[in-house]
Protein backbone atom coordinates (compact mmCIF):
# COMPACT_ATOMS: atom_id res chain seq x y z
CA UNK A 1 0.00 0.00 0.00
CA UNK A 2 1.29 3.09 -0.78
CA UNK A 3 1.85 5.95 1.65
CA UNK A 4 -1.35 7.57 3.07
CA UNK A 5 -2.76 10.78 3.16
CA UNK A 6 -3.10 11.51 6.89
CA UNK A 7 0.59 10.00 6.92
CA UNK A 8 1.32 12.38 4.42
CA UNK A 9 0.91 15.02 5.97
CA UNK A 10 2.70 13.87 8.93
CA UNK A 11 5.70 13.39 7.22
CA UNK A 12 5.72 16.72 5.38
CA UNK A 13 4.71 18.96 8.49
CA UNK A 14 7.54 16.79 10.72
CA UNK A 15 10.03 17.95 7.58
CA UNK A 16 9.65 21.33 8.09
CA UNK A 17 10.56 20.88 11.78
CA UNK A 18 13.93 19.60 10.32
CA UNK A 19 13.24 16.04 11.86
CA UNK A 20 12.22 12.28 10.19
CA UNK A 21 9.93 9.65 11.47
CA UNK A 22 13.46 7.26 12.38
CA UNK A 23 15.19 10.26 13.98
CA UNK A 24 17.56 10.70 10.79
CA UNK A 25 18.67 14.31 10.25
CA UNK A 26 17.81 15.27 6.64
CA UNK A 27 21.01 14.53 5.14
CA UNK A 28 21.91 11.23 6.97
CA UNK A 29 21.60 8.03 5.48
CA UNK A 30 20.81 4.74 7.00
CA UNK A 31 23.14 2.47 8.61
CA UNK A 32 25.65 1.14 4.99
CA UNK A 33 26.53 -2.41 4.85
CA UNK A 34 28.54 -3.74 2.11
CA UNK A 35 29.04 -7.72 1.88
CA UNK A 36 31.92 -9.01 -0.38
CA UNK A 37 31.94 -11.83 -3.18
CA UNK A 38 28.34 -13.03 -2.25
CA UNK A 39 28.60 -15.10 -5.95
CA UNK A 40 31.04 -17.37 -6.22
CA UNK A 41 30.84 -16.98 -9.94
CA UNK A 42 30.75 -13.84 -10.51
CA UNK A 43 33.83 -12.40 -11.60
CA UNK A 44 33.22 -9.62 -8.47
CA UNK A 45 30.01 -9.20 -6.47
CA UNK A 46 28.57 -7.03 -3.82
CA UNK A 47 25.65 -7.17 -1.40
CA UNK A 48 24.55 -3.54 -0.34
CA UNK A 49 22.25 -2.55 2.40
CA UNK A 50 20.68 0.70 3.41
CA UNK A 51 18.51 -0.04 6.04
CA UNK A 52 16.32 -2.53 5.10
CA UNK A 53 16.75 -1.91 1.19
CA UNK A 54 18.90 -4.64 -0.30
CA UNK A 55 20.45 -5.05 -3.52
CA UNK A 56 22.89 -7.31 -5.20
CA UNK A 57 25.56 -6.36 -7.77
CA UNK A 58 27.39 -8.72 -9.81
CA UNK A 59 30.24 -8.27 -12.55
CA UNK A 60 30.66 -10.58 -15.51
CA UNK A 61 33.35 -9.87 -18.23
CA UNK A 62 33.65 -11.60 -21.19
CA UNK A 63 35.31 -10.94 -24.55
CA UNK A 64 33.26 -9.20 -27.55
CA UNK A 65 33.88 -7.10 -30.50
CA UNK A 66 33.81 -3.41 -29.39
CA UNK A 67 31.01 -1.07 -30.97
CA UNK A 68 31.92 0.76 -34.65
CA UNK A 69 32.56 4.67 -33.15
CA UNK A 70 34.75 3.07 -30.35
CA UNK A 71 37.42 0.38 -31.81
CA UNK A 72 40.06 0.17 -29.05
CA UNK A 73 37.34 0.84 -25.93
CA UNK A 74 35.83 -1.89 -24.08
CA UNK A 75 32.35 -2.20 -23.55
CA UNK A 76 30.06 -1.81 -20.46
CA UNK A 77 26.58 -3.11 -20.08
CA UNK A 78 24.41 -2.18 -17.07
CA UNK A 79 20.97 -3.45 -16.35
CA UNK A 80 18.70 -3.80 -13.62
CA UNK A 81 16.35 -6.12 -12.66
CA UNK A 82 13.61 -5.30 -9.79
CA UNK A 83 12.87 -8.77 -8.65
CA UNK A 84 9.04 -9.07 -7.43
CA UNK A 85 10.12 -10.40 -4.39
CA UNK A 86 11.59 -7.39 -3.40
CA UNK A 87 8.53 -5.57 -3.32
CA UNK A 88 4.56 -6.06 -3.87
CA UNK A 89 4.89 -3.28 -6.33
CA UNK A 90 6.79 -5.06 -8.84
CA UNK A 91 5.81 -7.60 -11.27
CA UNK A 92 7.57 -10.29 -13.75
CA UNK A 93 7.59 -8.93 -16.97
CA UNK A 94 9.16 -6.97 -19.79
CA UNK A 95 10.95 -4.04 -17.55
CA UNK A 96 9.10 -1.38 -16.61
CA UNK A 97 10.52 2.28 -16.44
CA UNK A 98 11.63 2.28 -13.30
CA UNK A 99 14.13 -0.67 -13.66
CA UNK A 100 15.42 1.05 -16.83
CA UNK A 101 15.81 4.37 -15.44
CA UNK A 102 17.45 2.43 -12.67
CA UNK A 103 20.21 1.14 -14.82
CA UNK A 104 20.41 3.72 -17.27
CA UNK A 105 21.14 6.18 -14.27
CA UNK A 106 24.07 3.70 -12.68
CA UNK A 107 25.25 2.75 -16.25
CA UNK A 108 25.79 6.74 -16.80
CA UNK A 109 27.44 7.61 -13.26
CA UNK A 110 30.10 4.99 -13.77
CA UNK A 111 30.40 5.88 -17.45
CA UNK A 112 30.50 9.49 -17.73
CA UNK A 113 33.23 9.44 -14.59
CA UNK A 114 35.25 8.06 -16.60
CA UNK A 115 35.99 5.50 -13.61
CA UNK A 116 36.81 2.80 -15.85
CA UNK A 117 39.80 2.98 -18.11
CA UNK A 118 38.21 1.82 -21.58
CA UNK A 119 41.00 1.82 -23.53
CA UNK A 120 42.65 -0.48 -21.13
CA UNK A 121 39.60 -3.48 -21.71
CA UNK A 122 41.16 -3.48 -25.56
CA UNK A 123 42.62 -6.66 -26.39
CA UNK A 124 42.76 -6.39 -30.10
CA UNK A 125 42.06 -2.81 -31.56
CA UNK A 126 39.10 -3.21 -33.96
CA UNK A 127 38.60 -7.01 -33.18
CA UNK A 128 38.70 -7.71 -29.35
CA UNK A 129 37.80 -5.89 -26.11
CA UNK A 130 36.24 -7.05 -22.97
CA UNK A 131 32.98 -6.00 -22.40
CA UNK A 132 31.86 -5.49 -18.30
CA UNK A 133 28.34 -6.79 -17.78
CA UNK A 134 26.91 -5.14 -14.48
CA UNK A 135 23.80 -6.65 -13.10
CA UNK A 136 21.99 -5.10 -10.43
CA UNK A 137 19.63 -7.22 -8.29
CA UNK A 138 16.70 -5.75 -5.95
CA UNK A 139 16.54 -8.00 -3.07
CA UNK A 140 14.32 -5.41 -0.71
CA UNK A 141 12.71 -2.14 -1.64
CA UNK A 142 12.96 -0.09 1.60
CA UNK A 143 13.36 3.55 -0.90
CA UNK A 144 16.91 4.47 -2.53
CA UNK A 145 17.48 1.92 -4.59
CA UNK A 146 19.01 4.13 -6.70
CA UNK A 147 22.31 5.20 -4.22
CA UNK A 148 22.15 1.20 -3.23
CA UNK A 149 22.55 0.29 -6.81
CA UNK A 150 25.31 3.04 -7.78
CA UNK A 151 27.16 2.28 -4.50
CA UNK A 152 27.12 -1.71 -5.19
CA UNK A 153 28.05 -1.10 -8.91
CA UNK A 154 31.38 0.82 -7.53
CA UNK A 155 32.18 -1.73 -5.01
CA UNK A 156 31.59 -4.57 -7.39
CA UNK A 157 33.23 -3.00 -9.68
CA UNK A 158 36.35 -2.74 -7.29
CA UNK A 159 36.22 -6.28 -6.32
CA UNK A 160 36.03 -7.62 -9.62
CA UNK A 161 39.09 -9.49 -11.17
CA UNK A 162 39.71 -10.22 -15.22
CA UNK A 163 39.54 -13.87 -16.17
CA UNK A 164 42.36 -15.88 -17.80
CA UNK A 165 41.62 -15.09 -21.95
CA UNK A 166 43.19 -17.97 -24.07
CA UNK A 167 44.41 -15.73 -27.50
CA UNK A 168 44.38 -19.29 -29.45
CA UNK A 169 41.07 -20.54 -29.13
CA UNK A 170 39.68 -17.13 -28.44
CA UNK A 171 38.10 -18.60 -24.97
CA UNK A 172 37.65 -17.07 -21.59
CA UNK A 173 38.80 -19.59 -18.94
CA UNK A 174 36.20 -18.94 -15.90
CA UNK A 175 37.36 -19.66 -12.73
CA UNK A 176 40.82 -18.82 -13.10
CA UNK A 177 42.33 -15.72 -12.76
CA UNK A 178 45.72 -13.46 -13.46
CA UNK A 179 45.17 -11.51 -9.73
CA UNK A 180 44.39 -8.82 -12.43
CA UNK A 181 41.50 -6.03 -11.29
CA UNK A 182 39.89 -3.91 -13.70
CA UNK A 183 41.96 -0.91 -15.09
CA UNK A 184 40.38 1.33 -12.18
CA UNK A 185 40.79 4.77 -10.90
CA UNK A 186 41.85 5.33 -7.85
CA UNK A 187 39.07 7.76 -6.80
CA UNK A 188 35.06 5.99 -6.62
CA UNK A 189 32.08 8.09 -7.94
CA UNK A 190 29.78 8.19 -6.07
CA UNK A 191 25.62 8.60 -6.61
CA UNK A 192 23.21 10.82 -4.34
CA UNK A 193 19.81 11.13 -4.61
CA UNK A 194 18.08 14.52 -3.43
CA UNK A 195 14.59 14.33 -2.84
CA UNK A 196 12.02 17.25 -3.06
CA UNK A 197 9.23 16.53 -0.53
CA UNK A 198 6.98 19.39 0.41
CA UNK A 199 8.99 22.28 0.54
CA UNK A 200 11.83 20.14 2.21
CA UNK A 201 14.86 18.47 0.87
CA UNK A 202 15.79 14.66 2.31
CA UNK A 203 18.64 11.94 1.15
CA UNK A 204 18.59 8.16 1.53
CA UNK A 205 14.36 8.19 1.81
CA UNK A 206 12.36 4.69 2.98
CA UNK A 207 9.75 3.60 0.86
CA UNK A 208 6.97 5.76 2.78
CA UNK A 209 9.02 9.22 2.00
CA UNK A 210 9.89 8.09 -1.07
CA UNK A 211 6.08 7.46 -2.32
CA UNK A 212 5.67 11.46 -1.24
CA UNK A 213 8.80 12.81 -3.46
CA UNK A 214 7.82 15.05 -5.90
CA UNK A 215 11.28 15.52 -7.61
CA UNK A 216 14.17 13.67 -7.18
CA UNK A 217 17.45 14.50 -8.78
CA UNK A 218 20.37 12.24 -8.93
CA UNK A 219 23.87 13.47 -8.53
CA UNK A 220 26.99 11.53 -9.37
CA UNK A 221 29.90 12.91 -8.12
CA UNK A 222 33.88 12.33 -8.93
CA UNK A 223 36.80 14.12 -7.67
CA UNK A 224 34.31 16.93 -6.86
CA UNK A 225 32.79 18.05 -9.74
CA UNK A 226 29.52 16.62 -11.35
CA UNK A 227 29.83 13.90 -13.87
CA UNK A 228 26.86 13.45 -14.21
CA UNK A 229 22.62 14.18 -13.06
CA UNK A 230 19.26 13.07 -13.58
CA UNK A 231 16.15 14.97 -12.72
CA UNK A 232 13.05 12.27 -12.32
CA UNK A 233 9.40 13.43 -11.86
CA UNK A 234 7.63 15.90 -12.84
CA UNK A 235 8.01 18.71 -10.32
CA UNK A 236 9.98 21.78 -11.63
CA UNK A 237 12.82 23.55 -9.43
CA UNK A 238 13.87 26.84 -9.29
CA UNK A 239 17.57 27.86 -9.52
CA UNK A 240 17.79 28.90 -6.01
CA UNK A 241 16.53 24.82 -5.44
CA UNK A 242 19.04 23.67 -7.90
CA UNK A 243 21.92 25.41 -6.30
CA UNK A 244 20.90 24.35 -2.82
CA UNK A 245 20.65 20.31 -4.11
CA UNK A 246 24.35 20.73 -5.47
CA UNK A 247 25.29 22.21 -2.08
CA UNK A 248 23.52 18.72 -0.07
CA UNK A 249 25.01 16.65 -2.79
CA UNK A 250 28.77 18.25 -2.19
CA UNK A 251 28.26 17.35 1.58
CA UNK A 252 27.06 14.27 1.78
CA UNK A 253 28.93 12.85 -1.42
CA UNK A 254 32.43 13.63 1.20
CA UNK A 255 31.10 11.40 4.22
CA UNK A 256 29.70 8.73 1.94
CA UNK A 257 32.61 8.52 -0.26
CA UNK A 258 34.78 8.25 3.27
CA UNK A 259 32.47 5.31 4.37
CA UNK A 260 32.10 3.36 1.30
CA UNK A 261 35.68 3.51 0.87
CA UNK A 262 36.48 2.36 4.22
CA UNK A 263 33.63 -0.56 3.65
CA UNK A 264 35.13 -1.77 0.74
CA UNK A 265 38.75 -2.30 1.67
CA UNK B 1 1.82 -28.20 27.52
CA UNK B 2 4.01 -24.58 27.58
CA UNK B 3 3.81 -21.91 24.32
CA UNK B 4 6.21 -22.97 21.93
CA UNK B 5 7.12 -22.07 18.41
CA UNK B 6 5.80 -24.72 15.70
CA UNK B 7 6.97 -24.68 11.78
CA UNK B 8 4.17 -26.49 9.33
CA UNK B 9 4.33 -30.44 10.06
CA UNK B 10 6.02 -30.21 13.11
CA UNK B 11 4.01 -32.60 15.95
CA UNK B 12 2.96 -30.58 18.74
CA UNK B 13 1.58 -33.64 21.05
CA UNK B 14 1.47 -36.87 21.01
CA UNK B 15 -1.67 -38.60 22.54
CA UNK B 16 -5.48 -39.11 22.43
CA UNK B 17 -5.92 -36.86 25.22
CA UNK B 18 -6.20 -33.89 22.86
CA UNK B 19 -7.91 -32.32 20.07
CA UNK B 20 -6.81 -30.39 17.32
CA UNK B 21 -7.56 -27.02 16.85
CA UNK B 22 -7.44 -24.18 14.49
CA UNK B 23 -4.47 -24.75 12.01
CA UNK B 24 -3.68 -28.02 13.08
CA UNK B 25 -4.26 -31.19 11.86
CA UNK B 26 -4.92 -34.93 13.63
CA UNK B 27 -3.09 -37.63 11.70
CA UNK B 28 -2.31 -41.23 13.47
CA UNK B 29 -2.86 -40.06 17.14
CA UNK B 30 -0.30 -37.25 16.53
CA UNK B 31 -1.32 -33.37 16.20
CA UNK B 32 0.10 -31.61 13.67
CA UNK B 33 1.08 -28.14 13.21
CA UNK B 34 -0.08 -26.98 9.33
CA UNK B 35 1.04 -23.31 9.85
CA UNK B 36 4.25 -21.27 11.25
CA UNK B 37 3.19 -20.05 14.75
CA UNK B 38 2.61 -20.31 18.40
CA UNK B 39 0.70 -23.26 19.46
CA UNK B 40 -1.43 -23.11 22.88
CA UNK B 41 -3.45 -25.68 24.79
CA UNK B 42 -6.68 -24.95 26.36
CA UNK B 43 -9.01 -27.49 28.04
CA UNK B 44 -7.07 -29.89 25.46
CA UNK B 45 -7.54 -28.18 22.81
CA UNK B 46 -4.53 -27.29 20.60
CA UNK B 47 -4.33 -24.37 18.67
CA UNK B 48 -1.67 -22.53 16.42
CA UNK B 49 -1.86 -18.74 16.26
CA UNK B 50 0.18 -18.14 13.20
CA UNK B 51 3.12 -15.65 12.72
CA UNK B 52 3.04 -15.14 8.71
CA UNK B 53 0.52 -14.83 6.06
CA UNK B 54 -1.84 -12.24 4.60
CA UNK B 55 -4.93 -11.51 6.39
CA UNK B 56 -7.54 -13.79 6.27
CA UNK B 57 -10.73 -11.22 7.23
CA UNK B 58 -13.60 -12.64 9.61
CA UNK B 59 -16.99 -11.38 10.30
CA UNK B 60 -17.16 -8.47 12.72
CA UNK B 61 -13.45 -7.36 12.05
CA UNK B 62 -12.53 -3.70 12.69
CA UNK B 63 -10.74 -2.46 9.68
CA UNK B 64 -8.98 0.08 8.16
CA UNK B 65 -8.72 0.17 4.56
CA UNK B 66 -8.02 2.28 1.54
CA UNK B 67 -10.88 3.62 -0.95
CA UNK B 68 -9.98 1.94 -4.43
CA UNK B 69 -12.98 2.56 -6.99
CA UNK B 70 -16.26 3.78 -6.78
CA UNK B 71 -19.49 2.69 -8.62
CA UNK B 72 -23.47 4.44 -7.75
CA UNK B 73 -24.06 1.69 -5.32
CA UNK B 74 -21.31 2.28 -2.73
CA UNK B 75 -17.04 2.00 -2.92
CA UNK B 76 -14.69 -0.68 -3.32
CA UNK B 77 -12.23 -0.90 -0.12
CA UNK B 78 -8.37 -2.28 -0.43
CA UNK B 79 -8.52 -3.93 3.42
CA UNK B 80 -5.51 -6.16 2.07
CA UNK B 81 -6.70 -9.55 2.07
CA UNK B 82 -7.51 -11.66 -1.48
CA UNK B 83 -11.09 -10.74 -1.83
CA UNK B 84 -11.89 -6.77 -2.51
CA UNK B 85 -14.42 -5.34 -0.06
CA UNK B 86 -17.52 -3.42 -0.49
CA UNK B 87 -18.91 -0.83 1.33
CA UNK B 88 -22.63 -0.07 -0.14
CA UNK B 89 -23.91 3.24 0.68
CA UNK B 90 -26.79 1.64 2.35
CA UNK B 91 -24.15 1.19 5.31
CA UNK B 92 -23.55 4.55 5.46
CA UNK B 93 -25.15 7.06 8.02
CA UNK B 94 -25.99 9.77 5.85
CA UNK B 95 -27.92 10.87 3.09
CA UNK B 96 -25.88 10.11 -0.04
CA UNK B 97 -25.96 11.84 -3.25
CA UNK B 98 -25.66 9.62 -5.86
CA UNK B 99 -24.22 11.92 -8.71
CA UNK B 100 -21.54 13.63 -5.83
CA UNK B 101 -20.01 9.92 -4.28
CA UNK B 102 -16.87 11.68 -3.95
CA UNK B 103 -18.27 13.54 -1.49
CA UNK B 104 -18.66 10.98 0.99
CA UNK B 105 -15.41 9.32 -0.22
CA UNK B 106 -13.39 9.61 -2.66
CA UNK B 107 -10.49 7.18 -4.01
CA UNK B 108 -7.48 7.45 -1.92
CA UNK B 109 -9.43 7.85 0.76
CA UNK B 110 -8.51 5.74 4.22
CA UNK B 111 -11.44 4.60 6.39
CA UNK B 112 -12.16 2.63 9.61
CA UNK B 113 -14.53 0.07 8.90
CA UNK B 114 -16.58 -3.29 10.22
CA UNK B 115 -16.99 -6.52 8.25
CA UNK B 116 -20.87 -7.36 8.62
CA UNK B 117 -20.68 -10.10 6.17
CA UNK B 118 -18.63 -12.57 3.88
CA UNK B 119 -20.24 -13.78 1.21
CA UNK B 120 -19.62 -15.48 -2.17
CA UNK B 121 -19.58 -12.25 -4.04
CA UNK B 122 -17.33 -10.88 -1.52
CA UNK B 123 -16.59 -8.75 1.34
CA UNK B 124 -19.51 -6.38 2.32
CA UNK B 125 -18.21 -3.73 4.57
CA UNK B 126 -20.71 -1.55 7.59
CA UNK B 127 -19.67 2.33 8.89
CA UNK B 128 -23.15 2.11 10.79
CA UNK B 129 -21.18 2.14 14.54
CA UNK B 130 -19.46 5.25 16.35
CA UNK B 131 -16.59 5.24 15.71
CA UNK B 132 -16.19 3.99 12.29
CA UNK B 133 -15.85 6.16 9.16
CA UNK B 134 -13.06 8.33 7.34
CA UNK B 135 -9.58 9.12 8.50
CA UNK B 136 -8.65 12.76 8.32
CA UNK B 137 -5.52 12.56 10.05
CA UNK B 138 -3.29 10.56 12.24
CA UNK B 139 -0.20 8.27 11.19
CA UNK B 140 -1.08 4.89 9.72
CA UNK B 141 1.52 2.06 9.20
CA UNK B 142 1.44 -1.62 8.77
CA UNK B 143 2.42 -4.69 11.07
CA UNK B 144 1.80 -8.13 10.61
CA UNK B 145 -2.05 -8.97 10.87
CA UNK B 146 -1.26 -11.69 12.86
CA UNK B 147 0.54 -10.05 15.39
CA UNK B 148 -2.52 -7.73 16.00
CA UNK B 149 -3.90 -9.79 18.74
CA UNK B 150 -0.69 -9.95 20.67
CA UNK B 151 -0.42 -6.32 20.00
CA UNK B 152 -3.92 -5.57 22.00
CA UNK B 153 -3.20 -8.59 24.82
CA UNK B 154 -5.50 -9.63 26.82
CA UNK B 155 -8.57 -7.50 27.06
CA UNK B 156 -6.60 -4.96 25.65
CA UNK B 157 -4.19 -4.88 28.59
CA UNK B 158 -1.58 -4.54 26.36
CA UNK B 159 -2.35 -1.63 23.78
CA UNK B 160 -3.95 0.11 27.27
CA UNK B 161 -0.24 0.61 28.73
CA UNK B 162 0.75 1.98 25.12
CA UNK B 163 -2.26 4.17 25.08
CA UNK B 164 -1.85 5.46 28.70
CA UNK B 165 2.29 6.35 28.56
CA UNK B 166 1.84 8.20 25.32
CA UNK B 167 -1.26 9.58 25.69
CA UNK B 168 -2.76 8.93 21.66
CA UNK B 169 -5.81 7.42 20.86
CA UNK B 170 -4.82 4.30 19.09
CA UNK B 171 -6.97 2.48 16.49
CA UNK B 172 -5.94 -1.34 15.19
CA UNK B 173 -7.33 -3.07 12.50
CA UNK B 174 -7.43 -6.88 12.56
CA UNK B 175 -5.87 -6.20 8.89
CA UNK B 176 -2.47 -4.87 10.44
CA UNK B 177 -2.96 -1.52 9.42
CA UNK B 178 -2.75 0.88 12.76
CA UNK B 179 -3.85 4.51 13.00
CA UNK B 180 -2.49 6.31 16.02
CA UNK B 181 -3.54 10.03 16.84
CA UNK B 182 -1.65 11.63 19.62
CA UNK B 183 -1.54 15.86 20.62
CA UNK B 184 2.20 15.80 19.02
CA UNK B 185 3.89 13.42 16.29
CA UNK B 186 6.40 13.25 18.84
CA UNK B 187 4.08 10.76 21.11
CA UNK B 188 2.35 9.42 17.57
CA UNK B 189 6.44 7.95 16.64
CA UNK B 190 7.05 7.23 20.65
CA UNK B 191 3.57 5.32 19.87
CA UNK B 192 4.40 3.57 16.76
CA UNK B 193 7.69 2.58 18.01
CA UNK B 194 6.16 0.90 20.99
CA UNK B 195 3.66 -1.37 18.82
CA UNK B 196 6.63 -2.38 16.52
CA UNK B 197 8.32 -2.90 19.46
CA UNK B 198 5.57 -5.52 20.56
CA UNK B 199 4.99 -6.63 16.64
CA UNK B 200 8.83 -8.08 16.70
CA UNK B 201 8.78 -9.64 20.20
CA UNK B 202 5.21 -10.95 19.90
CA UNK B 203 6.60 -14.76 20.58
CA UNK B 204 8.32 -13.57 23.98
CA UNK B 205 7.61 -14.72 27.26
CA UNK B 206 6.47 -11.58 29.72
CA UNK B 207 6.18 -9.43 27.18
CA UNK B 208 3.99 -6.97 29.28
CA UNK B 209 7.38 -6.31 31.54
CA UNK B 210 9.68 -6.27 28.91
CA UNK B 211 7.28 -3.23 26.98
CA UNK B 212 7.10 -1.41 30.34
CA UNK B 213 10.81 -1.71 30.33
CA UNK B 214 10.99 -0.45 27.11
CA UNK B 215 8.72 2.34 27.10
CA UNK B 216 10.44 3.66 30.40
CA UNK B 217 14.01 3.61 28.52
CA UNK B 218 12.68 5.33 25.36
CA UNK B 219 10.96 8.02 27.32
CA UNK B 220 11.96 11.92 26.66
Amino acid sequence: MTTTEPTSERIKKYLLEGKRFDKRGLFDFREIKIEKNVSKKAEGSVRVKIGKTEVIVGIKLDVAAPYPDSPDKGNLMVSADMLPLSSPRFELGPPKFESIELGRVTDRGIRESGFIDFEKLCIKKGEKVWTVFVDIYSINDDGNLMDAAAMGAIAALRLARIPKYDEETGKVIYGEYENESLPLKEDSPVSISIHKIGNSFVVDPTREEEDLSECRVTLTTYEGAISSMQKSESEALTIDEIKKIFDISEETSKKILKEIEKKIK
Amino acid sequence: MERKVVIPGEVIIEGEDYLPGEHTEKRNGQIISIRYGLAEEQNNLIKVIPLSGVYSPRRGNVVIGKVENINSNGWFVDIGSADSAFLSINEVPRYVNKDAMEEVFKIEDILIAKIWSIGKRGIDLSIKLRGLGKIDEGIIFKVNPHKVPRIIGKEGSMIKIIKDETGCDINIGQNGLILIKGPTIDSELYAKNAINFVAEKSFVNGLTEELTKWLKENKK
